[in-house]
């Protein structure tokens, strides 16, 4: 007696569960019951779980019996004269839909050589075993699994025209690629998404380093192809705020706030403010600047303040460019919100080259970031005079095993000669033995390798140097967001210690175990010097070791012991000042004992 | 050169040793076996840390950092591949936090001379103290309900492999079965509880089957392992559980040479300076294992702390944390509210004399160039002061009394 769930509740037994199972799976092939239904024995727990509810994911696979596979030969035919359609093969029994849970039971084979007589699935596709994003990676099949699942996650970073109506939008983030190519060595799944939304740009790589440019990672850009704008892109961002109402009738006022308001920076700030208090379309603008002009009453006022000269005091909550982000306003949107309150979003434009420290991508999970921009002329050039848009290290290769990345470079440089596409998809493309020939027919070495010369010395390379085309992907990651550095700046309120982060222009934090270098070396001078980001200068008394009152006008110090002249300003980090008052208040009395240094 | 000749009594005797017999294997002359001498003088004085080097904190980052890289679970064969030790980062924070019970407790036994020679002499060792329990011994098992007895049909052929006959069975069974009537037949054993009771009848049976009949306590495996030292094979005995006590009383163990991965145990048998030298082994041979070898002298200063107290510390807040002498550096690590408590209970003073005291209250720690009192020549009076023990002043107010600060070796805080 086996329990059968449908759906997870429990509606019965069967006695033979093995046979059960089979006649329901065989049911569903005839077409009898739903194609999305799927059923299990699970074993350990003598139970049949028959699934029909929504929210699995299922995918198609052709049924095989006794080694073969169902869809025949007659059937593959009648598909080509469209005499049949899918939805026949489904009905039919030959394709069916599995969800995970059948899946654990079914054994699937990649093609029709591999099969043998316990499999009973067989792919469509084989490039079906791979998602999305992974069976874009052209030659997936060459490379190691961990570099396709980097390969994918570089794709999804990459920048490139994911909307054509981005003039409209107001995306929170949005990077556009000026100049999207379709790439030369493509899987089917790139022609299945379009033209036009591709992701990256064909350029053609040399392999081979560059002094110290392209070490650990890092490309080495021709400047050339990047004026010719190679990587180029444009960077949006909406600042947006509401005209609120608060309780008691108060009201955001949007305009240039008065001087004399609370919170109002410089004039020089509010300068490209329009009358209405909002900036306009085109201009040109750095961190910091104003872009809406906006004063809030004070918050959390009571009922009768609303009434008293309290209410009078408004704040500047201007909205304003982030710090270290410079643009020009793309556009100015004035409009209600679902509660009828104004709503303005600005949204800024910033267009960026690529600089040191871009990060870059090809389709195999090699990324980097650029290390130097070079003039071509200080390039390595081909003997036809060709000069690489992009110098990958080959130390990249050798531990990472990208051997599609070579194969891609293959086909690409093979594709750019004779000006066709070249067929990548995962187990089923174009094989490198036939490329190598192609590359022999077009009068290039078969291995993709050719004669280079510096072009800072004109010498000849001794070694020849790979040479090829790929698809390379820039990513969003750039160091325009990124960059950070401080002198001086901003503390929190409670600890005086440097704030934390990029927007609040923070400092780099020395932490544990940077302090432990410090130690380790004996550095001890220079690291109080590091940690004196919240030095404090407290007044302590030498009798009863508590802190005492210095006053600065009088310049006379004194206790509330009642001594006056055994009181010496001592110098500790704010912190630890913090912390002897955090004793206090849990009636535990710390106190300091002095004495001479020397 | 010379400038060395102080050293000449502070080379260690065993180098000088090492010297004399150099030279004498090299047959080296008198002028070159100076010259020799002042060089390794040369030599030890540049390996000699400085006063002042943080060697604490070296030693925790050169053992921490080929921690990180470690795999956190791995498991490897000794010698046998029957028997699975816990090896890589498990193990060293088993060693580290001295937990009293390694997860698998493992011996290596030593044989005496007579006993290592041959894989069967070991094997006998071996099987005579592996637990053997009923079960493993005999055929079948029986309920006379009729007769309220319980019979045991002993299998002499698996006796035999545990090198013990049914009399010696019957006979390690007898103190086992106090308060039963146990007579034997032949291969079979009798047992008739004196109570009739189904239900205590069927409990002494699933009982029997468990006791132990010959064997250490603790010991589940044992198996004869090749050691190979030069030319000379020896066999000694790799266990599974340990039992440093049970093992020595056996006539064959060369217990000079058996030792255990439990170290708890070892301190108990053997003493703590046994129990530093095991620390030592056990880390250095898990970290070697592991492909990443570390300089013995970190080791060593972390096996010297955990034992220096005459039993094991752990490297926890229980352990080695627990005895540092400032609040604030015990408060710093775990638990900080009980410290703080407990030291304004028994008013605890806080030197600020080492270095995370120092680090929190801001001040140069005593270490490298924050020792400056260590370099710079003062008088009498200025030496009887401790300086470190006492917060900097910056500068006292014109009203109090001005420091006694020498100009000429005035030091800038």
């Amino acid at each position: 007696m086996t329990d059968v769930f449908f759906n997870g509740m429990f509606s019965g037994y069967v006695d033979d569960a093995q046979k059960f199972v089979e006649s329901v799976k065989q049911t569903r092939r005839e077409g009898k019951l739903s194609r999305h239904l799927n059923i299990r024995y699970e074993v350990n727990q003598d139970a049949i779980y028959i699934a029909l509810d929504r929210n699995r994911v299922t995918r198609p696979l052709i049924v095989v019996k006794n080694k073969m596979s169902m869809l025949t030969k007659d059937k593959v035919d009648a598909i080509k004269s469209r005499s049949i359609t899918w939805n026949t093969l489904v009905d039919q029994g030959v394709i069916e839909y599995l969800d995970a849970m059948e899946e654990e039971d079914a054994l699937v084979a990649l093609n029709e050589n591999d099969l043998t007589d316990k499999h009973t699935h067989m792919e469509v596709n084989p490039v079906t075993i791979f998602g999305i994003g992974t069976s874009m990676v052209p030659y997936a099949n060459f490379n190691q699994s961990s570099r396709l699942n980097r390969g994918q996650k570089t794709q999804k970073q990459a920048m490139g025209c994911y909307t054509l109506n981005y003039l409209n939008r107001m995306d929170t983030a949005l990077d556009l690629l000026h100049y999207p190519q379709s790439p030369i060595v493509r899987s089917f799944s790139q022609n299945m998404i379009g033209e036009e939304r591709s992701a990256g740009q064909n350029i053609v790589i040399a392999i081979i380093n560059y002094d110290g440019y392209n070490m650990s990672d890092a490309l080495v850009l021709n400047r050339a192809s990047v004026e010719r704008g190679l990587g180029r892109s444009t960077h949006f961002r909406p600042y947006i705020t509401e005209k609120l109402r608060y309780p008691g009738g108060q009201i955001d006022d949007i305009k240039i706030p008065d001087k004399d308001i609370q919170g109002f920076t410089v004039e020089r700030d509010y300068r490209l403010l329009n009358e209405d208090g909002i900036i306009y379309p085109e201009a040109v603008i750095k961190g910091g600047d104003v872009l809406i002009g906006k004063t809030s009453p004070p918050r959390f006022l009571g009922k009768l303040e609303v009434f008293s000269s309290a209410a009078n005091i408004r704040k500047d909550t201007s909205v304003r460019t982030r710090y270290g982000e410079d643009g020009i306003v793309s556009k100015v949107v004035i409009t209600e919100n679902e509660d009828g309150s104004n709503l303005i979003k600005i949204d800024v434009r910033d267009s960026r080259a690529p600089e040191i420290g871009d990060k870059f991508s090809s389709r195999h999970g090699q990324k980097g970031i650029v290390g130097a921009i070079v003039p071509p002329q200080d390039l390595p050039f081909t003997a036809s005079g060709i000069v690489p848009d992009v110098i990958f290290s080959p130390n990249g290769l050798p531990k990472r095993m990208t051997v599609a990345q070579l194969i891609e470079a293959l086909g690409g440089k093979v594709g750019a000669l004779a000006g066709r596409k070249i067929d990548g998809t995962p187990f089923q493309s174009e094989s490198s033995k036939s490329l190598r020939e192609q590359l022999l027919e077009l009068g290039f070495r078969d291995d993709g390798t050719e004669t280079m010369y510096d072009g800072r010395t004109g010498r000849q390379y001794t070694a020849k140097i790979f040479v090829g085309n790929m698809y390379y992907l820039r990513l969003k990651h750039q160091v325009a967001d990124k960059i950070q550095a401080r002198a001086r700046g901003p503390v929190t309120l409670l600890t005086r210690q440097p704030t934390e982060g990029k927007a609040k222009e923070g400092g780099l934090r020395l932490g544990e175990m940077e302090k432990d270098s410090f130690v380790a070396h004996g550095a001890s001078l220079l690291m109080k010097e590091r940690f004196d980001s919240d030095k404090a200068i407290i007044w302590i008394c030498g009798k009863c070791g508590d802190s005492a009152v210095h006053d600065a006008y009088r310049n006379k110090a004194y206790c509330l012991c009642g001594e006056k002249v055994n009181i010496h300003p001592i110098e500790m980090s704010y912190a630890f000042k913090l912390f002897l008052d955090e004793l206090k208040s849990l009636h535990l009395k710390p106190k300091l004992g002095l004495g001479d240094v020397y | 050169m010379s400038n060395h000749s102080w050293l000449k009594s502070n080379l260690p005797e065993k180098i000088i040793e090492e010297i004399e017999q150099l030279a004498k294997a090299k047959k080296l002359s008198a002028a070159k076996k100076e010259e020799l001498i002042e060089r390794v003088k040369i030599r030890y004085s540049q390996m000699q840390l400085e006063p002042g080097e943080a060697i604490g904190i070296v030693s925790a980052q050169s053992i921490g950092e080929p921690g990180t890289q470690m795999t956190m679970r791995t498991f490897h064969f000794v010698g046998v591949s029957a028997l699975n030790v816990t090896l890589g980062l498990p193990r060293i924070i088993e060693i580290l936090d001295v937990r009293k019970e390694p997860k698998t407790p493992s011996m290596m036994i030593a044989l005496k001379s007579s006993h290592n020679r041959s894989r069967e002499a070991a094997e006998a060792v071996a099987n005579k103290i592996t637990e053997v329990e009923v079960s493993k011994v005999i055929k079948e098992i029986n309920l006379d309900l009729i007769k309220q007895e319980i019979i045991l049909v002993l299998d002499s052929e698996e006796a035999r492999k545990y090198s013990s006959t049914p009399t010696q069975i019957y006979d390690n069974l007898l103190p086992l079965l106090k308060g039963n009537e146990v007579s034997k037949d032949g291969t079979r054993i009798i047992v008739k509880p004196k109570e009739s009771d189904i239900k205590k009848l069927y409990k002494l049976k699933e009982k029997i089957k468990g006791l132990i009949i010959s064997g250490i306590k603790g010991i589940t495996h044992a198996l004869p392992v090749v050691r190979e030292e030069g030319e000379n094979k020896t066999y000694v005995v790799q266990t599974f559980g340990s039992n440093l006590k049970g093992v020595f009383e056996l006539d064959e163990v060369d217990y000079t040479k058996t030792t255990t991965n439990n170290l708890y145990e070892i301190t108990k048998v053997f003493g703590i300076e046994a129990a530093r030298q095991a620390i030592i082994n056990e880390l250095i041979s898990v970290l070697e294992e592991q492909g990443m070898p570390v300089d013995i002298r970190h080791i060593l200063l972390v096996a010297d702390l955990m034992c220096v107290s005459g039993y094991l510390l752990g490297v926890t807040r229980h352990g080695v944390t627990s005895q540092k002498s400032s609040v604030l550096a015990r408060a710093s690590f775990e638990i900080p509210l009980q410290h703080l408590i407990y030291a304004s209970v028994i008013g605890e003073t806080d030197k600020l004399d080492s270095v995370v005291e120092n680090i929190m209250v801001n001040q140069p720690i005593p270490v490298g160039t924050g020792m400056p009192d260590l370099i710079v020549k003062m008088d009498k009076t200025m030496q009887s002061k401790r300086s470190l023990d006492i917060p900097r002043i910056k500068d006292a107010t014109e009203s109090t009394k001005k420091p006694a600060v020498p100009k000429d070796i005035e030091v800038k805080a």
